[in-house]
């Protein structure tokens, strides 16, 4: 008799232990399940968009998978592209975790491209390395005043930090117009005015075997700093708990202002990075290319990621593979070269739609599984 | 000549025509905006309506050789879009300004893909009303050239601003706005009085896209814009959701638009683009100088999430 119970409390126990782990897989699954779902669903709707148009879905992804993916070549120019929106996509993820919808990244990027090629060229005897250490600390720096300020103006004065984003972004643009066109314009730059190129010994080179330069290390490194940085410190966690509830933040008594303004700027950092890369790596000087949008789609990177650091990683080179495989499709399929602004902005929409089924299903729910008999 | 007559008077008077000219687009969509908002919710995705606005109208008044025909179905275009927002954030945990950063994508990027086809063909433009007509100066009748659409804008925002306040559709529109409970009390569905002033907040903004590609600078390019629908939803904040409010912040606007090209006019190039960045900055100087933390602005709906 007593030993009966003591088995049956022993299955209990262990099919509790079951349960609890099968609760914890559904909760995780969630999101990857649901997210999955919803780019799948953009991708039909997207094809019936083709269907309607007279073009052939079928050859569309086919070309996107040969032109993004499917090749060696097709593969880095994926990682190329891939490599800014990494830390683009920081800049609206670091801040969307203290419930702030930040899209200046633009204005920093272009700020921080601007800042490395003026110190880039100022310095130009010194060593390599110092000089490349200074451009990436000025861009940072021109990165996080830009958005710590859109931070800042949130906390202090209330402004509303998407609309003080986006006017940020053009008047960053418009700075850079300015000094580009003015005062740090190199002479010889007379169709596309731009900085005085930078020296080849300070331009960011590839990774050894490939094409793909080393922006790609930094921003993959950047997004495991950023995602141990809200995961695993207390600052990471005072965030969180100030973005699910401002006003149970502060009567914790933690310095929400600070943890506004500082993920704020730490996220402008990220991008004004980008942008020193975009100058060192690939363009040379800084220009009006430093505005090819990266701070938008950055956006779109972060939200499919759920603001999640790491699932940026795969999302970027998604991302990156569309743009790849962008001139390709136009070529082969003769559609204008906004299909893949069109087959982002479908994804994007059906993505933030299925917020909405978070919670509506009962398989993802822990409680369906841990609940006794 | 006339031009070494007046002198810097030009400057002025460039910039009150070059105010009328800039501010007609602000005009609708803030008026459109200020409906949407008035019901509790933010379309940020006006800048996509007003550009995807532009594209069609543009291509329809190309096709049917009638600025107005094109207007309308800019408007049909913009409901579109405005429902569409509308539906999507009538469902819960959906966030209306992330909607509106994808809606501006989405417009923007239909309108590319549409619009390819119509960046070479000129269309015939919206006419203008000359109301420089008693003075001999060229430049004054060329500020005085004032487009129709102007003129309708201020006409509606004063009838919006009679409408809010005395008619039995403003009087709803306010109340869901201020409180979604009290409307369901009331038995006012709180979700379709949003929908329909979502899909009219678009359809406004569409016209004042139209404007830009039938009127000033009256062709399409796919740089036509230069966010003047994201810069409508801060003016609506600063005009506190009042029509007028709209009317002269838009001007304001406008003014601040124009300053860079008056003074070009007349030969001041240093910091033109300097200059560009005025109305950006002046609206986050507006900005900044008017929220305040811990009180909610005079004249919020209550529902709004822009200024929680």
């Amino acid at each position: 008799m007593v030993e009966a119970t003591s088995e049956m409390r022993a299955t209990r126990n262990g099919s509790r232990f079951a349960r609890a782990a099968i609760a914890g897989v559904a909760r995780r699954a969630e999101p990857i399940v649901i997210a999955s779902g919803a780019l799948i669903a953009g991708l039909l709707l997207f094809s019936l968009f083709l269907l309607a148009l007279g073009k052939s879905p079928a050859q569309f992804f086919e070309l996107m998978w040969r032109g993004g993916f499917g090749s060696w070549f097709s593969a880095q120019n994926m990682l190329t592209r891939a490599a800014p929106l990494l830390l683009a996509g920081l800049c609206v993820a670091l801040p969307a975790r203290l419930g702030l919808i930040v899209i200046g990244g633009e204005g920093a990027i272009v700020l921080g491209g601007l800042a490395a090629a003026a110190i880039g060229t100022a310095l130009e005897p010194a060593p390599a390395p110092i000089v490349i250490a200074a451009m990436a600390l000025c861009a940072m720096l021109a990165g996080g005043v830009w958005i710590g300020a859109i931070g800042a103006l949130r906390h202090y004065r209330a402004v509303n930090e998407t609309i003080s984003g986006l006017l940020m972004g053009y008047i960053a643009i418009a700075l850079m117009n300015h000094l580009v066109e003015g005062p740090l314009r190199d002479p010889a730059s007379l169709n596309k005015p731009s900085t005085t190129p930078l020296a080849e010994a300070v331009r960011i080179g590839a990774i050894p075997g490939t094409d793909v330069h080393w922006g790609l290390v930094v921003g993959v490194v950047a997004c495991f700093i950023a995602w141990a940085l809200i995961e695993k410190t207390t600052w990471g966690f005072s965030a969180r708990i100030a973005g699910g509830n401002l006003r149970a933040a502060q009567i914790q008594g933690l310095p929400v202002g600070a943890l506004i303004t500082g993920f704020c700027a730490l996220a402008g950092a990220f991008a004004g990075l980008g942008g020193m890369i975009e100058v060192a790596a690939v363009q040379g000087s800084a220009n009006a290319s430093l505005a090819a949008g990266y701070g938008y789609t950055g956006v779109l990177v972060a939200f499919l990621a759920r603001q999640n650091p790491l699932a940026m990683i795969p999302i970027a080179m998604l991302l990156g593979g569309v743009a790849a495989a962008g001139g390709l499709i136009q070529r082969r399929m003769d559609l204008p070269d906004a299909t893949t602004l069109v087959l982002q902005g479908t994804i994007f929409l059906v993505i933030l739609f299925s917020e909405t089924l978070y919670g509506r299903f009962d398989i993802f729910h822990p409680e369906r599984w841990t609940k006794e008999q | 000549m006339e031009t070494s007559d007046i002198g810097y008077w030009s400057v002025p008077l460039a910039m009150i025509g070059g105010a009328i000219r800039v501010s007609t687009p602000f005009i609708f969509v803030s008026l459109g905006e200020t409906i949407t908002e008035r019901s509790g919710r933010v379309n940020i995705g006006l800048e996509g309506i007003l550009v995807f606005g532009a594209m069609s109208a543009y291509a329809v008044a190309v096709m049917t050789d009638s600025p107005w025909l094109g207007l309308a179905a800019a408007f049909c275009a913009g409901v579109c879009f405005g429902l569409l927002h509308g539906w999507i954030c009538k469902f819960p945990r959906v966030n209306d300004i992330a909607i509106g950063i994808a809606l501006m994508l989405f417009g923007t990027g239909l309108a590319f893909f549409f619009g390819k086809a119509f960046i070479q063909p000129s269309a015939p433009h919206l006419p203008a009303i000359s109301l420089g007509f008693w003075s001999d100066s060229p430049q004054i009748r060329s500020a005085l050239d004032v487009n129709a659409l102007f003129i309708l804008g201020g006409a509606l925002a004063l009838f919006l601003s009679y409408a809010f306040r005395s008619t039995r559709i403003g009087l709803v529109l306010r109340i869901v706005g201020d409180s979604s409970d009290a409307a369901r009390a009331m038995g006012i569905d709180p979700d379709r009085v949003r929908l329909i002033a979502t899909g009219v907040g678009g359809g406004l903004a569409a016209i004042g896209g139209g404007y830009l590609s039938l009127y000033y600078p009256g062709s399409w390019s796919e740089s036509i814009s230069s966010g003047q629908g994201l810069m409508a939803v801060a003016l609506v904040v600063f005009a506190r959701w009042s029509p007028p409010g709209c009317f002269l912040a838009a001007l304001l606007f406008g003014g601040a638009g124009a300053l860079g090209p008056a003074l070009q006019s007349i030969g001041v190039t240093q910091g033109y683009y300097l200059f560009y960045a005025a109305p950006y900055a002046l609206t986050l100087a507006i900005m900044i100088a008017t929220s305040s933390p811990g009180r909610t602005l005079a004249g919020a709906p209550g529902e709004l999430s822009i200024t929680r």
